[in-house]
């Protein structure tokens, strides 16, 4: 395919390129020591983690990266990471 | 082709003096290339500005050193500056000053003295020495007809300004006419 | 119709009869009575443009890059430290095809700092993919301006210009110019036809990313078409010539080159001093010509090859230098005439406003005669 001259893209590209496929840990929350401060919403490198009740948040995982920020980043620690395949 | 370089200070306009000489001369149906060469900008410093008049077109772009004409805006200069240097036998310098001469010019060299400041504040009322120059060029050495330099000065200015500038140029174009620069 | 003004009237005039529909410029001494101008035009609403103040050079050529993305037909101007700040820009308006014209008033490079002409402003951007075409006097300026429009708004082209001329030398010189009407110009140069544009309802982004696997490819493709520049230029420059008489077919141009031995090569507004200086010397009998560079970006290298190829002696005059090698025309031509006998000689002159007379043409001429080049000509040796 030729190059788009001025070098241009659409962002549906951007869509459409699912990142989950790189993942290697994924994260998982627990609502028990969860405060709610939704840090990780706005951590997340691909803005894929969603609020769906007072103390429960899910990552997208179409697009969830397995980077970690999130759980990092948990100021109640109730963000830990596994791995993928055991 | 003729060359004229124009000696001035920053701010006494030397420069427009240049345009509007070339704007007078091709409204006369010649070639006519006008620019400056400026040191500082800085008023008060000395500065150059320089016209060439031909029957065809001018290619060259070097500054004036062997000029036919020279226009001396302030005889405080010639303290300062060599303003005759490299003039042409048969050239014409015209000199702003009150005295009525005492130049050193190079060998056939014509200099004519008028008292342009005198004029100037007179008639303009501020020391705008210029449009009087102008004025004792066109006389002096008949490259520009004195309609065109009126028309010239007339569209760089406007109104009362014009009048008075043009007034300052009449006077001295008829003083030098007349033989009484 | 012939009119006498300024160079810089000349060139703002010849702008405002391109209908830009955005300007965007940051003041710099020679170049503020072009976009002086050009403001006042806006505001006396002679001319029907945006005119976007910025507090930089950087912002002038990144607004103007917005601008053209939006799909509209964009000019800026600057020079020297100006053009230095635009650099990033440059390359980035380059790399999007983005058909900017820009007038470069040449100015030399501080420090020290100097508002005087030489080239080295522009020709330090050679690298940046920017057509690069160079004025002899203000009648070239001024009808470069529309050549340079019609080239690069060409769907094959799609590249941005600097129209370069000599600061002060034809900037601030009034001499008299034949100024085209705006029905002739309109005639000449059809209304900015965008190749693709930003446009909410179907959003693209310029300039993204591109990784090892892409991007060598992104660069020869600004390669290819700034080749295809030379041909587009020759073709729009004897359209230009059909309808205004003016010839611009030429990437280059001779001057008695014909049955020349010794070429003078020179860009720019020196070349009508040259050619002064030529007439002189081919009175006392001396075979000099004149080899003129109109186009620097794309270099004209089998067109010069071809051109010199009779002549024993070539003397470049490069009003820049590549610090730390030589002249860059030097440097081209040294490239074009490879594998040939002819003598190549680079001479540095007329750096930083340092006036260049007749005389130095033909002291120039004897040294390359004698063999003696490669140098800076005219420093005064009682300050070294």
């Amino acid at each position: 395919m030729p190059l788009n001259i001025g070098c241009t893209a659409r962002p549906g590209r951007g869509r459409d390129n699912k990142t989950g496929s790189w993942r290697v840990f994924y994260p998982i929350f627990t609502e028990e020591t969860c405060t709610g401060c939704e840090i990780c919403v706005l951590l997340c490198p691909e803005g894929c983690i969603e609020k769906k009740g007072e103390k429960k948040y899910v990552p997208d995982l179409d697009y969830c990266k397995g980077c970690g920020l999130c759980a990092e980043e948990c100021p109640g620690d109730a963000i830990t990471m596994e791995k993928e395949e055991k | 082709m003729r060359e004229l370089r124009i000696h001035g200070r920053g701010g006494q306009g030397s420069v427009t003096a240049a345009e509007l000489i070339a704007v007078a001369a091709f409204a006369g149906g010649v070639y006519a290339q006008a620019f400056p060469a400026f040191g500082v900008e800085r008023r008060g410093a000395p500065v150059q500005a320089f016209v060439r008049l031909s029957d065809e077109t001018i290619r060259l772009r070097s500054q004036v050193y062997e000029p036919d004409y020279i226009i001396v805006q302030d005889s405080t200069l010639i303290r300062d500056v060599n303003v005759f240097a490299g003039m042409k036998p048969g050239g014409i310098a015209i000199v702003n000053t009150e005295k009525s001469g005492g130049y050193e010019a190079p060998e056939g060299v014509r200099i004519i003295t008028i008292d342009a400041t005198k004029i100037a504040l007179e008639e303009i009322g501020l020391p705008i020495t210029n449009t009087a120059l102008m004025g004792a060029f066109a006389a002096a050495t008949g490259e520009i007809d004195f309609s065109a330099l009126e028309d010239a000065i007339r569209g760089r200015f406007e109104g009362k300004l014009a009048d008075t500038n043009i007034r300052s140029a009449q006077r001295a174009f008829e003083m030098v006419k007349g033989g009484n620069a | 119709m012939k009119e006498i003004l300024e160079g810089s009237h000349a060139v703002a005039e010849a702008v405002r009869l391109c209908r830009p529909q955005v300007v965007s410029a940051y003041p710099i001494t020679p170049q503020t009575h072009i976009v002086e101008a050009l403001a006042s035009m806006v505001a006396d609403c002679k001319l029907d443009a945006e005119y976007i103040c910025v507090e930089s050079e950087f912002s002038a050529l990144s607004a103007c890059i917005g601008a053209s993305t939006a799909g509209s037909r964009t000019y800026s101007a600057t020079t020297s430290q100006g053009l230095a700040l635009m650099y990033e820009v440059c390359f980035n308006a380059a790399g999007m095809r983005l058909p900017i014209v820009m007038t470069i008033a040449n100015r030399a490079m501080s420090a020290p700092l100097s508002i005087w002409n030489d080239q080295q402003d522009s020709i330090s951007l050679r690298d940046s993919g920017w057509i690069q075409l160079y004025a002899e006097d203000n009648q070239e300026a001024l009808d470069l301006h529309l050549l340079a429009y019609r080239v690069c708004e060409d769907h094959d082209i799609l590249l941005p210009a600097f129209v370069c001329f000599d600061g002060f030398i034809l900037s601030h010189t009034y001499e008299p110019v034949d100024m085209p009407t705006q029905e002739e110009v309109d005639a000449y140069l059809p209304a900015f036809n965008p190749y693709q544009r930003l446009d909410a309802k179907d959003p693209i982004s310029f300039g993204m990313y591109a990784t090892p696997d892409y991007y060598m490819e992104f660069r020869y493709e600004n390669q290819r078409a700034m080749l295809r520049a030379k041909e587009a230029i020759v073709r729009y420059g004897t359209l230009f010539k059909e309808q205004f008489g003016r010839d611009y077919s030429g990437l280059i141009e001779g001057y008695e080159l014909e049955d020349a031995e010794i070429a003078l090569v020179a860009m720019g507004s020196i070349c009508g001093t040259v050619k002064d200086a030529i007439d002189e010397m081919r009175k006392d009998g001396i075979k000099v010509g004149l080899l003129k560079i109109r186009c620097f970006r794309p270099f004209p290298d089998e067109e010069i090859a071809a051109a010199l190829a009779h002549v024993k002696t070539v003397a470049i005059l490069d009003k820049n230098v590549s610090l730390g090698s030589k002249g860059a025309v030097g440097l081209e031509i040294k490239d074009a005439l490879y594998g040939s006998s002819i003598a190549v000689y680079d001479y540095i002159l007329g750096l930083g406003g340092r006036d260049i007379r007749k005389k130095d043409i033909r002291a120039i001429t004897k040294l390359a005669e004698q063999g003696s080049g490669d140098m800076f000509y005219g420093l005064r040796e009682e300050l070294l």
